[in-house]
């Protein structure tokens, strides 16, 4: 099989998507050939086949692009609205969360949602405060929302496929740094099901809980305190909300121990919630407290160096995981 | 003046009714303690809405407020379905899950009533597009109120509605009040309409009190929309009898208001209008009381109907739940 990049795996994945569904349609910012096919150049090649009525190139209008795709999942189709960096969701908020979240239940389950944001965001290429964040708490903190970011292409892939297929409203980070990662093509009609996580490496010592592109952080910690003869499982739950509790606490039930570790501000996180449902439901099992590992609290910094000292460092993760098992 | 044929005054005059009465019913029941929910009075504009929504097909989308009722009942949303979710039962249009503020009716086109101001314009533009995209032929009406002009969503749909020459119909029912403040208060501009052509779409102001002004308006806008011109604002100048929700005080309305909006009372008007279509009292006297017959009726059948099961707060969450 060939190898693909991230940005190629999603672009498959919607292409295939456009293909076999006319009511799956892209919109946004810049989407179009005639703007090169968005920024990151995922919606690339689209518009060539599919028209600029299925890849609409939109005016810098958040609300305007979330509220257009709730009307069109009412009414039937399938939009995959982009929302070109993650901190402009501050601005169509109310369409996301008192709309596409709570149609379906307010309507007494009449009105479902079936529409994918994709979002794109990420630390560590100098996009500084605005351009940066990881705000997935947000949207796991609201009903009616699947979250949902991967680690790798073929993930991509399959995500994304499963995402268009949801019938309600995903919202789907792409790290930016994540892009250029190349793995082999899963091929065509490749899924992986929403609240599906993936145990991307096993281990019996500890288990971090990750997603996105900490998992890759995750992964080098576990190869370099192998040689040390400390077994880490890392779990990626690709899936933020609602997450695979089933795998986690399986994991941990395992392992007697957990850290959780995501790029986003740990006060408030995601971490925090699965770590409380982690001591809630694995008392028993564990030789020692959840740990949590997230960025900083403060904004994003621009100046290169403060940037990398925002992230969660690996040094930090490998001391953790050594205080964790005993081992200093 | 335009003319509008026998037929269709009467189907107008039908709704308005059904408009109006449903607006008093739900008084009379709250001011009885008989029902103690949040209601958003329709009093004054019970024309506008039923002018709109005669100017539709069945089919056709409509996005509403919370000052709703009279699009959702003109549109046709069953009574009995309508005032079970009003009072909550398990036999409401939502399953008592939507409520006042949320009523959504597929069936009958009600796809969205938005408790939030504006927010509904976006939204009205994606059914819209989704008509676009498949060539089914329907139109969108999203109706709002003069204080949902201010808000951003109103100029970014406003301008992608233009953009794509959606088939929407962005109907202003300027009431002039925004919650308990006066439209002289929260606009400085004339009216606003007017902005529409700051999009380079059409806009219309009309007197919706007058059946001969907002029906015309409505229809022309609704064809436009139908042969994919493209959307219009129609801004319905018209009266907000009551205060923004019942039982809200409302004496910062002024004593010139009230007298000139007592004067332009839409009910009296189009009661003369149809009498000089020859449309006698009797006529009209029946068509009242048999929809108060219908709304006692539904009203009935809603204190009657059972509550939504407790297990409904876990479901229809995602698919999953459904």
């Amino acid at each position: 099989m060939a190898q693909i990049t991230m940005t190629q795996a999603l672009n498959l994945a919607i292409d295939e998507a456009m293909a076999e569904d006319a009511g799956v349609f892209c919109l946004g910012e810049d989407v179009s050939a005639k703007q090169g096919g968005g920024v990151f150049k995922v919606t690339s090649g689209l518009t060539e086949k599919y028209g600029e009525h299925r890849i609409r190139a939109t005016p810098i209008s958040e609300t305007a692009i979330i509220g257009a795709a709730v009307g069109a999942a009412l009414a039937g189709q399938r939009p995959i609205a982009e929302i070109m960096l993650m901190n402009f969701v501050g601005v169509c908020m109310d369409q996301i969360v008192n709309h596409a979240a709570k149609l379906r239940f307010m309507s007494g389950g009449q009105t479902p949602c079936p529409m994918v944001i994709r979002t794109t965001t990420g630390v560590g290429v100098g996009f500084g405060g605005q351009h940066s964040d990881m705000l997935e708490a947000w949207f796991a903190h609201v009903a009616g929302i699947h979250v949902v970011t991967p680690s790798n292409p073929a993930d991509a892939r399959g995500l994304m496929r499963a995402s268009i297929d949801a019938n309600d409203p995903v919202i789907f980070i792409e790290n930016i740094l994540c892009y250029g990662l190349k793995a082999e093509d899963p091929g065509p009609g490749y899924r992986v099901p929403l609240g599906k996580a993936a145990v991307a490496r096993e281990g019996s010592d500890i288990s971090i809980i990750t997603y996105g592109r900490t998992v890759l952080d995750a992964l080098e910690v576990a190869g370099e305190l192998e040689k040390e003869g400390i077994s880490v499982e890392v779990i990626d739950l690709r899936t933020i909300a609602p997450y695979d509790e089933a795998t986690v606490l399986a994991s941990v039930r395992k392992t007697g121990r957990a850290i959780t570790l995501h790029e986003a501000v740990r006060p408030f996180g995601t971490g925090a919630e699965i770590a409380a449902n982690i001591q809630e439901k694995c008392w028993d099992s564990l030789k020692g407290p959840v740990r949590r590992i997230g960025g900083t609290f403060s904004a994003v910094p621009f100046a290169s160096h403060l940037e990398q000292a925002w992230i969660p460092q690996k040094s930090d993760m490998i001391a953790q995981i050594k205080a964790s098992v005993g081992k200093h | 003046m335009a003319q509008i044929d026998r037929d269709k005054l009467l189907d107008i005059y039908t709704r308005t009714m059904k408009v109006n009465r449903t607006d008093e019913k739900f008084r009379e029941l709250l001011m009885g303690g008989k029902v103690a929910v949040m209601y958003y009075c329709v009093r004054g504009q019970e024309l506008v809405s039923a002018a709109a929504m005669a100017a539709l097909e069945k089919d056709d989308y409509v996005v509403c407020t919370y000052r709703g009722q009279g699009e959702q009942t003109a549109k046709g949303i069953p009574m009995e379905k309508w005032w079970g979710e009003c009072l909550g039962k398990a036999t409401g249009t939502c399953k008592g899950k939507g409520g006042t503020m949320h009523i959504t009716d597929p069936e009958t086109g009600i796809m969205v009533t938005t408790g939030v101001v504006g927010s509904g314009l976006p939204i009205a533009n994606g059914l819209a597009m989704a008509s676009q995209n498949n060539g089914d032929g329907r139109v969108t009406v999203v109706s709002f109120g003069d204080g949902a002009a201010n808000i951003g969503g109103f100029h970014e749909a406003m301008n992608m509605a233009q953009l794509y020459k959606l088939p929407v119909i962005f109907l202003c029912q300027n009431n002039r009040y925004g919650e308990h403040t006066s439209y002289a208060d929260h606009t400085d501009s004339p009216n606003i309409a007017s902005r529409a052509a700051g999009y380079g779409m059409k806009g219309v102001t009309v007197d919706g009190n007058d059946v001969h002004q907002i029906y015309p308006a409505m229809q022309e806008a609704v064809a436009r929309a139908r042969a994919g011109e493209g959307p219009t604002l129609v801004e319905a100048m018209c009266y907000r009898m009551m205060g923004h929700f019942f039982g809200a005080d409302f004496s910062y309305m002024p004593p010139e208001h009230i007298a000139e909006m007592k004067a332009e009372d839409p009910l009296p008007k189009l009661r003369q209008v149809m009498l000089d279509h020859q449309f006698t009292e009797e006529e009209l006297d029946a068509i009242v009381a048999d929809i108060n017959a219908q709304i006692d009726a539904a009203v009935q059948h809603a204190l009657d109907a059972p509550l939504p099961d407790t297990d409904e707060i876990y479901k229809d969450v995602l698919e999953e739940t459904a």
